[in-house]
């Protein structure tokens, strides 16, 4: 069996660097709430809980959804917890639609954050082992290996940074504010990793993404626009392996083919309104655009030269600013599906493209080697008015 | 709900400290979960895995645990940081969109390299109860003197249970602790933390377990006798100890009157019953009377591999039904300290 599944209600907190006026549950409850007020549902409505977040060790805290499960309202009832690396959010959202799509519940609260203040996430993401490298230096050859091979200019990677934190000045929730960076800025910031600049790095943020996913009845209940989910896909493969292209992972092209059929795709640049992409770097919004299939081989970057993806442009990418901007590592794969859900709901605020009614989220964790997606509609023939 | 089959399973051993890595001693498991099946790996259109990074002192222990499920081509997966039962629990929720018609689930972990008392009180409320550095034998020992002091239960009743599992698991291969025990002579021993003594306690096992499943018509298909998920359900409680009746377990209550467990006479339960007072409690939730088999396999108290144990629960429940002939059991799984989450899956035979 499967059923539609609506989004009715989104939350997500201010992120920022340390947020140290809430403790871990506050955080979670700050979006938690927003989406049940979005949503006009109070705890009581809610069937069953999904909680997502990247290593425990990032906060210390083994297992949150046991002394989380009173700030969840969960006592009482189902709660799971999902951990799919950088791509969780994303895959926490498809969790709890699958329990709403298939019948289980009706009504599904799902939750993702990271409170990285509280740890030392580049410390986590090097396995817990000192000496590591960080995400950045594992991505960074892959990025080189894009520009090699695609030959795209240095100066795309500078423009992601600027788009994306222009747009973030239009976000409130959004961690960074920067709303005059300029392309000398992104060029004379220190080089991390080559060829990322600092100002081409995403932000270590304190965060959290909530939103209810429920039925068609629930949907029509609900008092605000609500977001269908029309086609959803979680895809996997090793990290490392002779052979391997780390720069278009097979698990991402695929991933992406399947969401696009279930959704009746054929032309997602064409019919894809809005797209919030995980970019924690700039140099993977060409590379994902090209490794999702809505750009040809070497098309990514031109993309992004010639303004298509900017808010205003014919594909815009990451209006809301995007990971670049803000992130909280387990809410960042949410808040793209969130994002996403927003803008076909028509409520994004100040970062809305007009007239948006299909909208593609994505995430993306491990080695480049999990990914999650999810399609969105303002309508359940949202696509096919595309056509 | 679609009727769903548990089609094949496998265990390893229960290790006290394995030479293997997690991904090396889980690699055989899944396969063997396969052949068992008698299906084709590439047939499996969805994978769940549950492990949980803190046993192995690791973020992101569970990527490379993909090695042994031999993830390439791609695949479409998930994992949980629960126990393996609860990504049973979300494969089973992915068969029934019916798309697709064979899904395996496997739990593993190695609890060896690490110290449960300094591990588990981080699994605590950070604020509150982590600095008391509440332990889980401590939680258990409030747990068991709570049920002596309301007079539910005795310590011979304790030495029973513990007595009565390592006989079970004296047939069987995968346990870590078996062999006939004297109840007097355990009840001569000392306590470790009172009122719990060495036998009221689990071993510390390193292990996996993996279970493919199948929707009805290619479970009938491909399968002899196929074991059918009739319910299953979990439910969480409170966190504080303090504010829940530690003398009773209402979320397993509750899972199982979802699950429906009640609805026709039950022949064996698998408990995750961790420490040996807790198996009388779950009985009670569960509505199991002295007629039900419990843990013939010897349960937690004889083979303890954290993230695997609860779905070790499910298959030894399900070789109940397809290697030994009952018609109904009940499998139970548990997450965090005194049965706060509970999960319950009612199988039988076709």
């Amino acid at each position: 069996m499967s059923r539609p599944a609506a989004i009715v209600g989104i939350g997500q907190t201010k992120h920022k660097k340390r947020r140290d006026d809430v403790s871990l549950p506050g955080l979670v409850r700050e979006a938690a709430q927003r989406a049940l007020d979005d949503a006009e549902l109070t705890w009581t409505d809610i069937d069953a809980a999904v909680l997502g977040k990247a290593p425990d060790p990032l906060e210390g805290v083994m297992m949150p959804e046991l002394s989380m499960a009173d700030a969840l309202g969960a006592a009482g009832k189902p709660i799971m917890r999902v951990h799919t690396a950088g791509s969780v959010g994303g895959s926490t959202a498809l969790v709890a639609t699958h329990l709403v799509q298939t019948g289980v519940h009706d009504r599904v609260l799902t939750v993702a954050y990271e409170k990285q203040a509280e740890g030392n996430a580049q410390w986590g993401l090097a396995g817990g082992r000192s000496g590591g490298m960080g995400a950045g230096g594992i991505f960074a050859p892959w990025m080189r290996s894009y520009m090699a091979r695609s030959g795209a200019p240095e100066h795309i990677g500078w423009m992601v940074a600027v788009k994306d934190r222009r747009n973030a000045a239009k976000n409130p929730y959004a961690h960074l504010q920067m709303p005059d960076l300029t392309i000398d800025d992104v060029k004379e910031s220190p080089m991390l990793w080559d060829p990322i600049h600092w100002h081409e790095s995403c932000p270590s943020s304190d965060g959290a993404c909530a939103m209810v996913v429920t039925t068609e009845g629930g949907a029509a209940r609900a008092p605000h626009p609500p977001a269908w989910v029309l086609a959803s896909a979680m895809r996997s493969e090793l990290g490392t392996f002779p052979g391997r292209d780390p720069v278009r992972p097979q698990a991402g092209v695929e991933c992406a083919h399947m969401v696009y059929e279930a959704a009746g795709i054929t032309d997602p640049r064409r019919q894809v309104d809005i797209a919030e992409l995980y970019v924690p770097f700039s140099w993977y919004e060409p590379m994902w655009l090209e490794g999702h299939d809505i750009a040809g081989a070497g098309e990514g970057w031109r993309m992004v030269e010639s303004g298509e993806t900017q808010i205003d442009g014919s594909f815009p990418v990451n209006p809301s600013g995007g990971v670049l901007s803000s992130n909280p590592i387990g809410a960042s794969g949410m808040l793209r599906f969130a994002e996403a859900a927003q803008q076909v709901r028509g409520r994004a605020g100040e970062h809305q493209v007009p007239d948006a009614k299909v909208g593609l989220g994505q995430a993306y964790g491990g080695a480049a080697q999990y990914f999650a997606m999810w399609v969105v509609g303002a309508t359940l023939d949202a696509v096919d008015q595309k056509r | 709900m679609e009727d769903i089959a548990i089609i094949g399973y496998a265990q390893s051993p229960s290790w006290r400290q394995a030479d293997l890595t997690e991904p090396q001693f889980l690699f055989p498991v899944i396969s063997d979960a396969i052949a068992r099946a008698g299906i084709d790996r590439r047939d499996l259109g969805f994978t769940c895995a549950g492990s949980c990074d803190y046993l192995s002192g690791q973020t992101f222990a569970f990527v490379s645990n993909l090695e042994a499920v031999g993830a390439w081509p791609p695949i479409s997966e998930s994992h949980v940081e629960m126990d393996g039962a609860w990504a049973l629990y979300e494969a089973w929720v992915r068969l029934q969109h019916g798309d697709i018609d064979l899904a395996l689930a496997f739990g593993s972990g190695k609890s060896s390299p690490g110290d449960p008392a300094e591990i588990y009180p981080l699994q605590m409320d950070p604020y509150t109860i982590t600095p008391l550095g509440a332990d889980p034998v401590s939680l258990a020992a409030l747990q068991a003197r709570a049920m002596l002091d309301k007079g539910t239960l005795t310590e011979r009743e304790m030495a029973e249970t513990a007595a009565r599992s390592r006989a079970s698991a004296a047939g069987n291969p995968y346990a870590q602790v078996s062999g006939p025990s004297d109840v007097d002579a355990l009840l001569r021993e000392p306590y470790l933390t009172a009122p719990l003594r060495r036998h009221d306690l689990p071993p510390i096992s390193d292990g996996a377990c993996a279970v493919i499943m199948a929707t009805a018509d290619k479970a009938r298909a491909v399968c002899e006798r196929p074991v059918w998920i009739r319910g299953i359900d979990h439910r969480i409680e409170p966190h504080q100890p303090g504010m829940r009746d530690l003398t009773e377990s209402l979320s397993t209550r509750q899972a199982g009157t979802h699950a429906g467990v009640g609805d026709k006479p039950v022949e064996v339960a698998e408990l995750c019953a961790t420490f040996s007072h807790q198996e009388k409690l779950l009985r009670e939730a569960l509505g199991l009377g002295d007629e039900v088999t419990v843990n013939p396999s010897g349960g937690p108290l004889a083979a303890n591999p954290v993230m695997a144990v609860g779905l070790a629960r499910i298959a030894e429940a399900a070789r109940a039904i397809s290697e030994r002939g009952a018609q109904r059991a009940v499998a139970h799984a548990t997450s965090g300290q005194c049965l706060q989450h509970n999960l319950v899956c009612v199988l039988e035979g076709g």
